[in-house]
C-alpha cells in the first residue's frame, strides 16, 4: 500500500497543476486513475501499474496495453492528460484522449511525455496482451483467443494462464487452455504431456508432436509417435468427411443444373441445349440485382432467387413458342434448334454486357465457414446453396406429385394422345412445362453464382454434366436425377485427388459410357409404355 | 457390280462432273493465269479451297450416318480430329532434327516437357504407309468400341447424340493433357514436309487440294455405293423403323456398326487431309462445338442426300470466312440463327429446295416421315 500515498499526492499535484475542471472530470472517469500510476520513472511501479489495469477488466485496457506497448501511449506535460498518438510524423501529432478516443486535435511533440518501457516490462505487456481478451465477456472471444495461445506459451505466460483456468467457466476454454500449456511442457520435454495433447486436430498440437517425435529422449518421442498417429487416423476421416461434402456439394450443383433439364425432357422428348444458357441468365440476374441494389448483397441475391427464375421461364417460354413447338416429335432437330438458340443467347450475353466474366459479391452471412472441429470446417456458401438444392427438389416434387399441373404433366409425358383426347390441353402443359424447367436452369444460375465466376461460358461448363446426371439418372425421373447428380458429384470429388481434376472427369465419362451398356435407360428407367417413347 | 452402281444415277454424275470441273477450273486458274490478273486464284484460296473440301467429306461422313443411319453423332470431330493427329505425328517425325531443339528423334515440345524416349504409341509414325494406316485405323478402332459398346445395348436416339458428344469432350479434356504425349494444349504443328514435298510450296499445296478433291469423289461414290446397296437399303430401314427391322430378323446392330465405323474412318481420312493444309492439329478439333457445327453443314445443305452435305460444308464454311472476316462478333449469331432457321423451315435444307431427291427414285420413305413415327 505504498502506492496510495504516492498516489494521492500525485494527484494534489495535478489538481494544482491543472486546476480543478480537469481534475473532476478525471475523478469522475476510473480510467484516469488507472493511467495515472504509469507516470513515473520507476518500471517496477510502471509494472504493478499494468497489472492495475489489467485486473480492472476495463474495457479500454486493452488499447491502453496495446498503445503502451507501441509508445503511443503519452502525457501531456501540462496538464497531465493522457492521449493515443495516432501518427508520430512530423512536428505536431494528431491524438485522441486516451480515456474517451475522441479526437484531440494535435499536440506538439515537445507538450507530450512517452510513457517509457523497458524489456522486462515489453515482455509482461506481451503475456498481458495474450491472456488479456481471456478475460472478454464472450465466451466465443474467449475460446479464440485460447485458441490463439496454442504454440504461443513461454515460461513468463504459464502462471497467468493457470490463473486463467483456474476461474474460467467455460470448459472449451479450459480444454484449450490446457492443451497450450501441454504444448509448452512438450517443448520443455516433458513426455507426460503427451497424453493431455493426444486427439487434438489443431496443427499447432501436430507440429509440436512432430517436433517432440524427432526428439532425443526415446520415452518422449515414442509417445507423440503414437499420438501423431492416432491424430492423422483421424484426419484420414476427416479427410473423407471433406470430400464428401465437396462431392454432396458439386453433386448438388449438378441437380440444380440438371433437374430443370430432366423436367423438360420428359415433356418435349428432346434435349433442351439452350438449358445451360437459362443457367447463365439465372447468374446473370442476380449480377444485376446487385447493380441495381448497391451495398445490400444478401437482400439482392433473396430477390434474385425469384427474379432469376422469372427471368429464364420467361426466356423458356419464349424459346418453347418460338422454336420447339414447331419442331414437335422431331428430338434430333430439337437438340439442333435448341443448339443455336444457346449460341445467339452467349453471343448476346457477349455483345451487350462483356465477354469477361462479372464478380457477384457474396453477402456476409454466406460466407465464412461452419467449423465442425479444428481439422473439419464447412464453407457456408456451399453449404446454403447444397440446402438450396435441397429445396429446389422437394419442391419440384410437390409440384409434380400434388398439384393438377404436375398430374397434367405427368399424363401428356407419358402418353399425349391420350391426355389430349382426355381433355387436358397439351400445349399449355408444354408451355408451363418449359417455364417451370427453365425457370429452375434460373435458380440454378442464382446458385452458381455464389460458387463460381459469373461469365458467358458458365452454362456451357456444366451443360454436358448435366446432360450425363440425366442420362445416368433415367429420363423424367425426379428421383433417378438427384441420385444421379449428387453421387456423380461424389463420384468426381473422390476420384480428383489420385487422378487429377482432368483425368477424374474422363473417369466419369468413361464410367457413364460403360454403365449405360447395363442400364441404357439410366438409374431409374421408366416402366411400361412410356419406356417406348 | 455395287461399286459401280452410283454412277448410274444422275445426281451422282452430276455431283462429280461439277466436282471434278471445279478442281480443273481453280487448278487451271491457279497455275495458268499470271498473278495478278482478276481471275487468279491464289494459293492461299487453294489452301482454304482445300480445307473446305476436306470439310465436305467430313460432312459426306456425318450424313452418311445421320441421314442414312438415323444417328445424329454429335462427336464426328472426334475421329476427324484422330485422323488429323495421326497424320500430325507422321508430320512430326518427318521433320527429323530441323526442330527448334534439333532432337533426330523427339518432336520439340517433347524435348521441351524433358521426355528422354518417344513413348511406345509414336513408334512407327516415321513410316508413311503405318502413319496412312493408323489415319483410317484410329478412328475406325474408337468407332469400332464406341459403337460395339453403344449398338449392342440399344442406345439410340438423344441418348447416343449425347454419348458421342460425352465422348468427344473426354477425348479433348485427354489431349489437353501434356501427359498424354500429343503436344498438350498447342497441338501439333511446324510441319516441314509430307512424302518428301514441302508443305509450304506452292505446288504441294495445289496437290494436296487435287488429292483432298479426289478423296471427297472417292469418298461420296464410296458413300453413295453403300447407300444403294441392300446394306443401305437395311440402314434406312433401320433409321425409320428400327424396332421392326429387328423383328424381321435382321440384326440392327450390326448394320449400324458397320456404317458407323465407315463413316469414322472417312471422318479420319478428312482430318488427315486436312492437317496438312492448315498446317496445325489441336485439341480444339475435338471440341463439342465443331461436332455440332458439322452437323449444322449437313442439316444446311440437306441430308440424306450427301452432296446436300457438301453444298452446306461449303456454304457455312465460306460465310463462316467472310463473317469472321468482317465481323467476327456477328458469326455465333449468324451461326446460332441458322441453326434455328434451318431446322424450322427447311428440314430437307438446300437440297431439299433443289428438289433433287435420288430417295425418291429409290424407293424408300422420306427421311423425316419416319423419325416421327420412332
Amino acid at each position: 500500500m505504498r502506492m496510495l500515498p504516492r498516489f494521492l499526492s500525485g494527484l494534489l499535484c495535478l489538481c494544482l497543476l491543472c486546476g480543478l475542471p480537469l481534475a473532476a472530470q478525471a475523478q469522475d472517469d476510473p480510467g484516469q486513475a488507472l493511467l495515472d500510476p504509469l507516470a513515473t520513472a520507476s518500471y517496477a511501479e510502471k509494472g504493478e501499474a499494468i497489472e492495475a489495469i489489467i485486473e480492472s477488466g476495463d474495457a479500454r485496457s486493452r488499447r491502453w496495453l496495446e498503445a503502451l506497448l507501441g509508445g503511443k501511449l503519452q502525457r501531456h506535460k501540462d496538464t497531465g492528460r493522457f492521449v493515443v498518438v495516432v501518427e508520430n510524423r512530423g512536428r505536431n501529432w494528431p491524438v485522441v484522449d486516451a480515456l474517451s478516443f475522441e479526437d484531440a486535435g494535435e499536440m506538439s511533440r515537445r507538450e507530450l511525455d512517452r510513457i517509457g518501457i523497458n524489456n522486462a516490462l515489453r515482455g509482461q505487456l506481451q503475456g498481458a496482451l495474450a491472456v488479456l481478451d481471456l478475460h472478454a465477456d464472450e465466451v466465443r472471444e474467449r475460446r479464440e483467443a485460447a485458441r490463439a495461445l496454442l504454440g504461443d506459451v513461454d515460461a513468463g505466460l504459464v502462471e497467468p494462464i493457470r490463473a486463467v483456468i483456474d476461474g474460467e467457466e467455460d470448459a472449451e476454454v479450459r480444454r484449450l487452455l490446457e492443451q497450450a500449456l501441454a504444448i509448452h511442457r512438450l517443448e520443455e520435454g516433458e513426455a507426460a504431456a503427451v497424453d493431455a495433447l493426444s486427439g487434438s486436430l489443431n496443427a499447432q498440437v501436430r507440429s509440436a508432436l512432430n517436433a517432440a517425435s524427432r526428439s532425443e529422449d526415446p520415452e518422449l518421442a515414442a509417445a507423440a509417435t503414437s499420438a501423431l498417429a492416432d491424430i492423422e487416423q483421424k484426419m484420414t476421416l476427416n479427410r473423407g468427411l471433406e470430400t464428401l461434402y465437396f462431392g454432396l456439394s458439386l453433386g448438388s450443383v449438378l441437380v440444380l443444373a440438371a433437374i430443370g433439364l430432366a423436367i423438360t425432357f420428359g415433356v418435349m422428348g428432346g434435349i433442351n441445349m439452350a438449358h445451360g444458357e437459362l443457367i447463365m441468365l439465372g447468374a446473370y440476374t442476380t449480377w444485376a440485382m446487385q447493380q441495381l441494389l448497391p451495398g445490400q448483397p444478401g437482400l439482392a441475391l433473396l430477390l434474385s432467387i425469384p427474379a432469376g427464375f422469372l427471368v429464364a421461364a420467361l426466356a423458356g417460354v419464349v424459346i418453347e413458342r418460338g422454336v420447339i413447338q414447331f419442331l414437335k416429335g422431331r428430338p434430333l432437330e430439337t437438340l439442333l434448334a435448341t443448339f443455336g438458340v444457346s449460341l445467339i443467347l452467349q453471343q448476346l450475353v457477349r455483345t451487350v454486357i462483356s465477354p469477361q466474366n462479372r464478380s457477384v459479391v457474396t453477402p456476409e452471412w454466406m460466407s465464412g465457414s461452419l467449423m465442425l472441429n479444428e481439422g473439419l470446417s464447412l464453407t457456408l456458401n456451399r453449404l446454403y446453396v447444397l440446402g438450396f438444392a435441397l429445396v429446389v427438389f422437394a419442391a419440384l416434387m410437390l409440384v409434380m406429385r400434388r398439384t393438377r399441373l404436375g398430374l397434367e404433366v405427368r399424363a401428356v409425358t407419358q402418353n399425349r394422345g391420350m391426355a389430349r383426347a382426355m381433355g387436358i390441353r397439351a400445349t399449355r402443359v408444354d408451355i408451363l412445362t418449359f417455364a417451370l424447367g427453365a425457370g429452375v436452369a434460373g435458380l440454378a444460375g442464382v446458385a452458381l453464382s455464389q460458387l463460381t465466376n459469373v461469365g458467358p461460358n458458365l452454362g456451357q461448363n456444366y451443360i454436358i454434366d448435366s446432360f450425363m446426371v440425366v442420362v445416368f439418372g433415367g429420363v423424367g425421373n425426379l428421383w433417378g436425377t438427384l441420385v444421379a447428380g449428387l453421387s456423380l458429384g461424389v463420384i468426381n470429388q473422390v476420384l480428383e485427388p489420385w487422378a487429377g481434376a482432368v483425368l477424374a472427369k474422363i473417369v466419369v465419362l468413361v464410367f457413364i459410357i460403360l454403365f449405360i451398356q447395363k442400364r441404357p435407360r439410366g438409374l431409374f428407367p421408366q416402366k411400361g409404355r412410356a419406356a417406348e417413347g | 457390280m455395287w461399286l459401280t452402281r452410283p454412277f448410274r444415277e444422275r445426281a451422282t454424275r452430276l455431283f462429280l462432273g461439277i466436282l471434278l470441273a471445279a478442281l480443273a477450273l481453280v487448278t487451271l486458274l491457279n497455275l495458268a493465269v499470271p498473278a495478278g490478273h482478276p481471275l487468279h486464284v491464289s494459293t492461299y484460296t487453294v489452301t482454304l479451297l482445300g480445307k473446305y473440301l476436306s470439310y465436305a467429306l467430313l460432312a459426306v461422313a456425318v450424313d452418311l450416318v445421320w441421314g442414312y443411319l438415323g444417328i445424329l453423332s454429335l462427336g464426328h470431330g472426334a475421329f476427324f480430329a484422330l485422323g488429323g493427329y495421326a497424320m500430325g505425328m507422321y508430320l512430326m517425325r518427318q521433320i527429323g532434327d530441323r526442330g527448334t531443339y534439333g532432337d533426330p528423334v523427339l518432336p520439340d515440345f517433347m524435348v521441351f516437357l524433358d521426355w528422354d524416349s518417344l513413348p511406345w504409341y509414336w513408334l512407327g509414325f516415321d513410316m508413311a504407309w503405318f502413319a496412312f494406316l493408323m489415319v483410317l485405323l484410329a478412328p475406325g478402332l474408337l468407332a469400332l468400341v464406341f459403337g460395339f459398346l453403344a449398338f449392342r445395348s440399344r442406345v439410340t436416339g438423344v441418348y447416343l447424340s449425347i454419348i458421342t458428344q460425352a465422348m468427344t469432350f473426354a477425348l479433348m479434356l485427354a489431349f489437353f493433357r501434356n501427359e498424354m504425349g500429343f503436344g498438350g494444349n498447342n497441338g501439333l504443328t511446324d510441319f516441314r514436309e509430307l512424302l518428301g514435298f514441302d508443305l509450304r510450296s506452292d505446288a504441294t499445296r495445289l496437290g494436296l487440294f487435287l488429292a483432298t478433291g479426289i478423296a471427297l469423289a472417292l469418298g461420296y461414290v464410296l458413300c453413295r455405293a453403300i447407300v444403294a446397296s441392300k446394306l443401305g437399303r437395311v440402314s434406312v430401314a433401320c433409321r425409320d423403323a428400327e424396332a421392326r427391322t429387328r423383328f424381321l430378323g435382321y440384326r440392327v446392330e450390326r448394320f449400324q456398326l458397320f456404317v458407323f465405323v465407315v463413316s469414322a474412318m472417312l471422318a479420319g481420312l478428312a482430318g488427315a487431309l486436312y492437317v496438312p493444309q492448315v498446317g496445325i492439329i489441336n485439341p480444339s478439333e475435338f471440341s463439342p462445338i465443331f461436332s455440332i457445327e458439322v452437323v449444322l453443314w449437313v442439316a444446311l445443305g440437306g441430308r440424306a442426300t450427301l452432296y446436300g452435305a457438301v453444298i452446306g460444308a461449303l456454304l457455312v464454311n465460306y460465310a463462316k470466312t467472310v463473317f469472321t472476316g468482317v465481323m467476327p462478333d456477328a458469326w455465333l449469331f449468324a451461326l446460332g440463327g441458322m441453326f434455328v432457321l434451318v431446322t424450322v423451315f427447311l428440314p430437307k435444307g438446300i437440297a431439299g429446295l433443289l428438289r433433287l431427291r435420288p430417295w425418291r427414285r429409290a424407293g424408300t420413305s422420306q427421311p423425316t416421315a419416319g423419325e416421327a413415327a420412332t
